[in-house]
């Protein structure tokens, strides 16, 4: 339980949830959190390069597509 | 000796049902493009990525779910491997939901059912409402206080909607069955069903590349790698797409 305890020291969830409350809108902080990242990961995925599609891509306009 | 040696060649072709049905299925989805060799050159962007990865997640969660499964809530509860696949289980729940998010947002500003796509969309957008009670069901089957809490609380909302006496939040049996048969049946064949869709329409393009494409059919001077050829996939011309193996 050693490490259990070291972890419950560091994580204290001994308390009420805490919430973000906005109008109707009743979400919980880890809820936040997540939506937060998903938004995150969506924009990235969008502006971030994939790999070697840039190659691929002159290979195709070199005439090199197979 | 066998009735196929002796058939004649010019015999009518059997129209038994297992004929129509492979007929109708190899019309419906070639070889060729059930296993494609190669994807058009947009689909290389991270925004394309979250479907498989959806899948992956689905793997590991059937995966995990199979052992918890075998094993019983007595081992997942006490054991410390026990707790390594419950968790397992979870987070791969928590990964499905995330990507699937992720897929759903990309697809639906790519206003993915163009090209007569509607049915890719409207399998996808089933599937992801049906996997929320299946969720939902594995929260309640968990044999422990959160379980508890969860279906307590859920069944009022079951109950204000009239369906509380049908499927009832706080039987255990009930909720198990459909989280470990009936409501993972339904996902897999959703998700089958989507990905063979998928695999006939073609993965959705661009906006601006449709808009190509369109131009150039129009008369417009053709791409630099050959004009236009039959469409592939949802009416884009192969050349325009720059497929490769």
């Amino acid at each position: 339980m050693g490490f259990v305890d070291a972890m419950g020291a560091v994580f204290n969830l001994d308390h009420p949830a805490h919430t973000v409350d906005w109008n109707f809108i009743h979400l919980s902080v880890a809820n936040v959190v997540v939506i937060g990242l998903m938004l995150i990961v969506f924009v990235l995925a969008i502006l971030l390069p994939f790999p070697g599609a840039a190659a691929r891509d002159a290979a195709r306009r070199g005439g090199g597509a197979s | 000796m066998s009735a196929a040696s002796t058939t004649p060649p010019s015999t009518p072709r059997s129209k038994s049902w297992t004929v129509k049905v492979r007929e109708k299925g190899v019309e419906a989805l070639p070889p060729e493009r059930l296993l494609p060799d190669g994807q058009p050159t947009y689909v290389a962007s991270w925004i394309y990525v979250f479907g498989v990865a959806s899948i992956a997640s689905l793997i590991v969660i059937i995966a995990s779910g199979t052992i918890l499964a075998l094993k019983g809530p007595a081992w997942w509860h006490e054991t410390s491997v026990g707790h390594f696949f419950n968790s397992i289980h979870m987070w791969s729940v928590e990964l499905f939901f995330f990507v699937m998010v992720v897929h759903l947002w990309g697809k639906y500003w790519m206003a993915s059912w163009r090209g007569g796509r509607g049915r890719v969309w409207v399998t996808g957008a089933i599937t992801f409402l049906v996997a929320v009670p299946a969720a939902l069901t594995g929260y309640v089957s968990q044999q422990n206080f959160d379980a508890q809490w969860i279906s307590t609380q859920a069944k009022d909302a079951m109950n204000s909607v009239g369906v509380g006496a049908f499927f009832n939040l706080t039987n255990f049996g009930q909720m198990y069955s459909y989280h470990i048969l009936l409501l993972p049946i339904a996902v897999v064949a959703l998700v089958s069903v989507h990905v063979l869709l998928v695999r006939r329409n073609g993965v959705v393009p661009p906006f601006e590349l449709e808009q190509r494409v369109a131009l150039t059919s129009a008369g417009a001077p053709p791409e630099p790698n050959g004009s236009p050829q039959a469409p592939t996939g949802g009416g884009v011309p192969r050349a325009a797409t720059g497929e490769q193996s």
